[in-house]
């Protein structure tokens, strides 16, 4: 693999690759199904320990 | 103390097993200091071969006495007590090392020997920034992520004695680590100074901390994994991670304290940043924002702001930072796509920056009058807001046209400070302050006046410190770059240095300012734990979230 070829996979794959990953973390962070467990979640620390 | 709930159970602690290893461990390195020519890695094995073998003592004794019978129906919180307390020893060693170290650039003759060079800035320098980010740092974060793993798992720490393996371990790897320093012994990485051996030593602690640290998720009863340990998670998988790449070396022999890195010439230098700047992003940032994303709820009695925000929050930043490392690289052999590259992702990270900075700030929504009441709180939230300010301040430094000028000077120590002293720092404090009353049971603290203190006082501090090293840097930096009408640098080096002294020593007095800070904090943290009440306050109104502790001693409500 030449230099070239590597420093165009860092630069142009890895905008797509990024781009798509955090697309799908805010699919599930907004996913309408895992609302209940993140109410939930957030209350987490207050529970009597 | 807090009952778990589930089968109650005893489990094996693996005493003996642990035991075996230390003799071993004996063995060798009695072999190791017998055989060896270099005095400093005799030293050295002399080291670890006594701490193995008052481990060894200390367990065999505890074996026979039935010491390690664990019962599964209960926290293990000694060990975070014992993380607490090296927690304020070394936060102190570091902090007075670093004021120290900030006198000699004031005062050069200070503590310099000519004929001894143990006490040489060149040695301090790396004992204070070792002392402060590992030693106080880690023994926080250690102590932090087992009480916060328990509480939110609902489950015994794993691993039986495990967690004072990685405890002790932990703290022998300082002690080498600081009197490796001291003797000279050094791989010259910096925040990665300590030598091949002591790396190992760390790798063996580290993942035994990893091990215990999963065990205890796998044995949940929480069926949600809390997004505190998430953070807390990528914390030490990446510092394995770096730690062991960046440490890649050969050592001379296996009898000697010297190395050689298996990388060279610029793919040296980015692996070494890409180590340096992550021990930043995932030691420094992530580790913390585990502490924040628990204790601040936890003392506001709120709810985290938004959850959803803290998923795109956690997984925003761990995917970006690890990226930012070529930033400290710019102008270099290192090519320009890669510096650019460095730079960009480092100005992306202001957006899960700030989006968890305002995401611990929100949390105190419906509860912002406790910024007046209750100074433990405010200390936690100014925490966040020097973690803005240096994160927003970071990515403007990396950026090459502003890094031309930035780099070398002292600027860039002002920002480290404002995000250690104020970020790292006010965290800790904040969390310790929580964690002394829930651990020893006590119904508040021996006196909220003194974390007043505490507060404005390290807060003056850090205000001159950041203050005076953005004149001196910005100075320099001018200095640095500026040009005779005939086309020469129109100050030496040293003219430079000179033009610097006030403000070095307005950085020592806030320094000494931010340890005066720390002592009062250790005395009050002293008292509470003996179970003393400031008699001042004996009738204050309670503002400590009670913990599943007994009623407060005395109980204090003031007359009529």
């Amino acid at each position: 693999m030449t230099y070239e070829t590597l420093s165009r996979i860092v630069q142009q794959g890895g905008t797509v690759y990024f781009s798509l990953l955090f697309l799908m973390v805010c699919v599930y962070a907004f996913w309408p199904k895992n609302k209940e467990t993140f109410d939930r979640a957030a209350r987490l620390p207050l529970d009597e320990d | 103390m807090a009952a778990i709930d589930g089968p109650k159970g005893t489990a094996s602690s693996g005493a003996g097993l642990l035991a075996g290893l230390l003799g071993v461990g004996v063995l060798l390195t009695i072999f190791m200091a017998s055989r060896t020519h270099d005095p400093r890695f005799m030293v050295h094995a002399y080291i670890f071969m006594a701490a193995f073998t008052l481990a060894l003592a200390v367990l065999v004794i505890g074996i026979s006495a039935d010491r390690f019978v664990q019962s599964e129906d209960k926290y293990e919180d000694g060990v975070i007590r014992a993380g607490v307390i090296a927690s304020l020893f070394w936060g102190v060693v570091g902090m007075l090392v670093g004021l120290v170290i900030a006198s000699q650039l004031s005062w050069p003759n200070l503590f310099y020997f000519p004929e001894f060079g143990w006490l040489n800035f060149g040695r301090l320098r790396p004992l204070h920034t070792s002392g402060v980010i590992f030693a106080f740092g880690g023994n926080v974060l250690i102590a932090t992520s087992f009480y916060v793993v328990q509480r939110t798992c609902k489950a015994r720490l794993a691993g039986g004695i495990a967690p004072w393996v990685v405890f002790w371990g932990y703290q022998l790897f300082i002690v080498l680590a600081a009197t490796g320093y001291l003797m000279g012994v050094t791989q010259s990485r910096e925040y990665a100074e300590p030598e091949w051996y002591v790396d190992i030593w760390l790798t063996v602690v580290w993942v035994t901390y990893l091990l215990v640290f999963l065990g205890t998720i796998w044995k949940r009863k929480e069926p949600h994994i809390y997004v505190a340990n998430w953070f807390y998670l990528a914390f030490i998988v990446t510092v394995a991670m770096l730690h062991i790449v960046n440490n890649l070396a050969v050592p001379v022999s296996p009898l000697s304290s010297h190395s050689y890195s298996l990388f060279s010439g610029v793919q040296d230098a980015l692996v070494q940043w890409w180590y340096g700047h992550n021990a930043v992003g995932f030691f420094l940032t992530a580790g913390f924002l585990a502490i924040m994303y628990y204790f601040i709820p936890k003392r506001a009695e709120r709810p985290v702001y938004s959850y959803r925000l803290s998923i795109v929050h956690f997984w925003a930043l761990i995917f970006i930072y690890i990226w930012a490392g070529p930033h400290h690289l710019h102008y270099t052999a290192l090519p320009q796509w890669a510096q650019t590259l460095g730079m960009t992702f480092s100005i992306m990270l202001w957006m899960p920056s700030w989006g968890g900075m305002i995401n611990g700030l929100m949390t105190l929504s419906g509860a912002w009058d406790k910024l007046r009441t209750d100074a433990v709180m405010r200390m936690l939230i100014a925490s966040l807001a020097f973690y803005g300010m240096s994160t927003f301040e970071g990515p403007v430094m990396s950026v090459r046209a502003v890094n031309a000028l930035s780099h070398y000077t002292d600027w860039t120590i002002g920002h480290v400070h404002s995000g250690a002293l104020g970020w790292v720092g006010f965290v800790s404090f904040g969390a310790i302050y929580c964690l002394v009353p829930w651990l020893w049971k006590r119904p508040r603290l021996y006196s909220d006046r003194l974390v007043e203190w505490h507060f404005w006082i390290a807060t003056i501090g850090i205000l001159l410190y950041i203050a005076a090293m953005w004149v001196s840097g910005i100075m320099e930096g001018l200095m640095w770059r500026e040009y005779t009408s005939e086309g020469f640098l129109a100050y030496s080096f040293v003219q430079t240095v000179e033009a610097k002294h006030v403000a070095n020593m307005i950085r020592a007095l806030g320094g000494l300012l931010y340890l005066s800070g720390t002592l009062i904090m250790v005395y009050n943290v002293w008292r509470t734990i003996r179970g003393d009440v400031a008699a001042l306050e004996k009738n204050a109104v309670l503002v400590q979230p009670a913990a599943s502790g007994p009623a407060p001693k005395g109980a204090a409500v003031a007359a009529e």
